[in-house]
């Protein structure tokens, strides 16, 4: 299949080792890989922080972009509840019914990384040998907003040598919340430190999610505390053939 | 008209407010015990339901309906509530509710110096602050359930809309029962506990000639009140006074008496984690020899009807009060309500608060929340909360961007030139190479320390890995480069 990666802004900078992961895992399993260089970001940022006019011309940009694709993979869990929970809202906004089809026509071909694997290419074992313990966190948007379920721990499990442990009170927010983290820094961080806990109470070694946005704010939390526990992005976990951490 | 919601008015922003309750270690203690147990509750008891999703939906139906003929039902409630022998009495704010409250309890208590009433738990009378205009114009007024009665006692003030001293512990309440009540021998052993509260308000519910109650729901098919409650007390007051006044949001109307059907299951189970209310009053009219004789509704709008003019506002609305939101939230669960700055805390709170109320007073509360989607996810009428709080803060913006301060805000600048970047691919690469050079200022190592403005927020207390030298895209870029070499 011809799969289409918007790699997400933050991704891109921040965490380039995610799509790169992305792309070998997909390639690996046969699909083709593109990746349209004019792409930036969702809008996410801008529209929950109450910035909507904002918003507009970035999620025009991001329609506009892979209107044509095949498949839209996304490898990460928020981006994708934006598109899902509010693009569409926006485009009957716009009175532009053009805009408004494209939007309609687009959005059942996007999926979230671990969405598309397991749920629309029907792959659970991607090949992938990781020996080490492993706790998931289901970010918020993926439990709450996509309800991707099973998908990522379906993936996990089929992955050699890997150690799945359970995370407690998994579902509750790592504290991050976009620019909360920043507004509400203390509350922000007081939510992280019990995160943290169940994290470091699990005894993995690495903890990983859909989301490099939660995982930031894990890992801030757990190196300022000098925690030896890596995060690790699903993907990297995925694309893992064996090598040490 | 002067719209208030408690103490929103002189209450500081959520961020300051909550920096001084994560001080408090006995308060967060007490709200997360609290919380963790009410929610466990919560969860065994939706879960033996087949048809929650379904009585949801239900519950959020009938209230969208009643909300989009809200005039008819309080009118038909009017003529109802007055057929049956009660008064209906119409108070566009606060002061209007108070004024109209004051008059009736002076009439009924004609002569007497020092007048009394008890009161059954009402968050609306907590709202417009009755208990500070009835204090003013002389009148006692005396909390009977028993969190509202720990509050009160401690000139305290609420921190949850269904328990309200839930920061408060049983040695805390010890001590202040022992002060009050003058029994120093009192342990904070439950039973003892409830037995000194038993008999401190049986002593005024016997004496006392005047109560004043909200209500859960109104019916406007009879014009008949409901209350529910675990204790009894509200019982009491509704049932012992001869004189009842019922202070009621507009928004508490329902249709039909079968309604309530839905409501008396999903509200017990949402709010306490109860099957049915140990309670449930409902009262009509005025009967002889049976109940009070006199029976007063004030029906309270209060800003309410404002939000009836936006579709996602007026959701608001369809808040049936139970507080599942408060014990859901992550964030409500580290502050406690008093960070809120308000009568209505937590997620529910963050958006009532600010749409009762101007959002001059309450502009932080739709920025308290991660928009986790817990408070959605449990709410028994289906409010999508982090939809309204989004559509808040875009109201925030506006306003803001409507000043020249607030164009010029950091912030502001901030996301204006995000928004230009992410115009461009020319421009957003740029962006991304001048990050990349502009943080070697704040380089240690392979971690950023001390950002400058906002992001300060972020490197005071957690690490950051510094931005890789090289982006995705550029790697992209040199894959594409060797592939065609």
């Amino acid at each position: 299949m011809r799969i289409s990666l918007f790699v997400a802004c933050y991704n891109d900078t921040l965490f380039p080792e995610t799509g790169v992961a992305v792309t070998r895992v997909l390639e690996r399993l046969g699909h083709t890989v593109e990746f349209p260089l004019a792409q930036t970001c969702c809008g996410q940022m801008h529209y929950n922080t109450g910035y909507h006019r904002e918003a507009v011309p970035l999620v025009r940009r991001f329609v506009e972009m892979f209107r044509d694709a095949e498949v839209v993979c996304v490898p990460s869990a928020s981006c994708v509840a934006m598109m899902r929970e509010h693009y569409l809202m926006m485009a009957e906004a716009e009175n532009d019914s053009a805009f408004l089809a494209d939007v309609k026509s687009l959005l059942p071909r996007v999926f979230e990384f671990s969405e598309l694997l397991a749920n629309r290419l029907q792959t659970e074992d991607v090949g992938a040998t990781f020996a080490h313990s492993v706790t998931y966190h289901p970010s918020c948007h993926s439990l709450r907003m996509l309800h991707v379920g099973d998908a990522p721990v379906r993936l996990l499990r089929q992955v050699r040598g890997l150690t799945l442990l359970e995370l407690p009170k998994k579902e509750q927010c790592c504290g991050f919340g976009g620019t909360f983290a920043v507004k509400n820094a203390d509350v922000s961080v007081a939510m992280l430190a019990e995160k943290q806990g169940c994290v470091v109470e699990t005894g993995a070694e690495v903890v990983t999610a859909l989301d490099n946005s939660c995982l930031m704010q894990i890992y801030g939390g757990l190196h300022r505390a000098g925690s030896a526990v890596r995060t690790m992005h699903i993907a990297e976990i995925l694309a893992s053939e064996g090598a040490a951490l | 008209m002067s719209v208030r919601v408690g103490k929103t008015d002189r209450a500081a922003a959520f961020p300051v407010a909550a920096k001084t309750a994560l001080k408090n270690d006995q308060l967060r203690a007490n709200v997360r015990r609290a919380t963790d147990t009410i929610r466990g509750k919560r969860a065994l008891r939706v879960e033996e339901m087949p048809d929650w999703q379904q009585l949801r939906d239900t519950a959020s139906a009938i209230k969208a309906h009643t909300l989009r003929h809200l005039d008819e039902y309080l009118v038909e409630f009017e003529k109802n509530c007055e057929l049956a022998g009660g008064k209906v009495h119409w108070a566009r704010d606060a002061d209007e509710a108070n004024a109209i409250a004051i008059g009736l309890i002076r009439q009924y208590s004609e002569g007497n110096s020092h007048v009394e009433v008890i009161k059954v738990k009402t968050m609306t009378s907590d709202e417009v602050q009755m208990n500070v205009a009835l204090e003013a114009a002389g009148i006692t007024p005396i909390e009977t359930d028993l969190a509202d009665m720990i509050v009160q006692m401690g000139h305290d003030e609420p921190s949850h809309i269904v328990v309200p001293a839930l920061h408060r512990n049983r040695f805390e309440v010890r001590d202040l029962f022992r002060e009050t009540m003058h029994r120093p021998e009192l342990t904070a052993e439950p039973e003892d506990l409830t037995g000194a509260a038993r008999a401190y308000l049986r002593e005024r519910f016997l004496k006392v000639k005047i109560g004043v109650s909200g209500a859960n729901f109104a019916i406007a098919e009879t014009g008949g009140v409901c209350v529910v409650e675990s204790e009894g007390n509200g019982r009491m007051c509704l049932t012992m006074p001869d004189v009842l006044i019922s202070l009621i949001g507009v928004e508490k109307v329902i249709p039909r008496f079968e309604d309530l059907e839905v409501f008396l299951q999903l509200l017990p189970r949402s709010a306490t984690g109860e099957r049915m209310n140990p309670y449930n009053s409902l009262w009509c009219g005025v009967h002889a020899g049976d109940g009070p004789k006199a029976f007063h509704v004030i029906l309270l709008d209060n800003g309410r009807t404002k939000l009836l003019h936006d579709e996602m506002e007026r959701e608001t609305l369809e808040c049936i009060r139970c507080g599942a939101c408060l014990n859901a939230c992550p964030v409500y669960r580290e502050t406690g309500g008093h960070a809120y700055g308000s009568i209505y805390s937590g997620p529910i709170g963050a958006i009532l608060s600010p749409q009762l109320q101007s959002l001059e007073h309450s502009r932080s509360l739709p920025y308290a929340s991660t928009l986790c989607g817990a408070c959605y996810e449990v709410c028994p009428v289906k409010i999508n909360i982090p939809e309204i709080l989004i559509h808040l803060r875009g109201r925030v913006v506006r306003e803001d961007q409507a000043t020249l301060g607030g164009k010029l805000a950091v912030e502001n600048l901030a996301m204006q030139g995000a928004a230009a970047a992410f115009q461009s691919q020319r421009r957003y690469e740029a962006a991304q190479r001048l990050a990349q050079a502009g943080q070697m200022l704040f380089r240690k190592g392979d971690q950023l320390e001390n950002l400058p403005g906002m992001a300060g927020g972020w490197t005071k207390y957690r690490d950051l890995k510094a931005i890789p030298k090289q982006s995705f895209r550029d790697w992209w870029k040199s894959r594409s480069k060797g592939a065609s070499a």
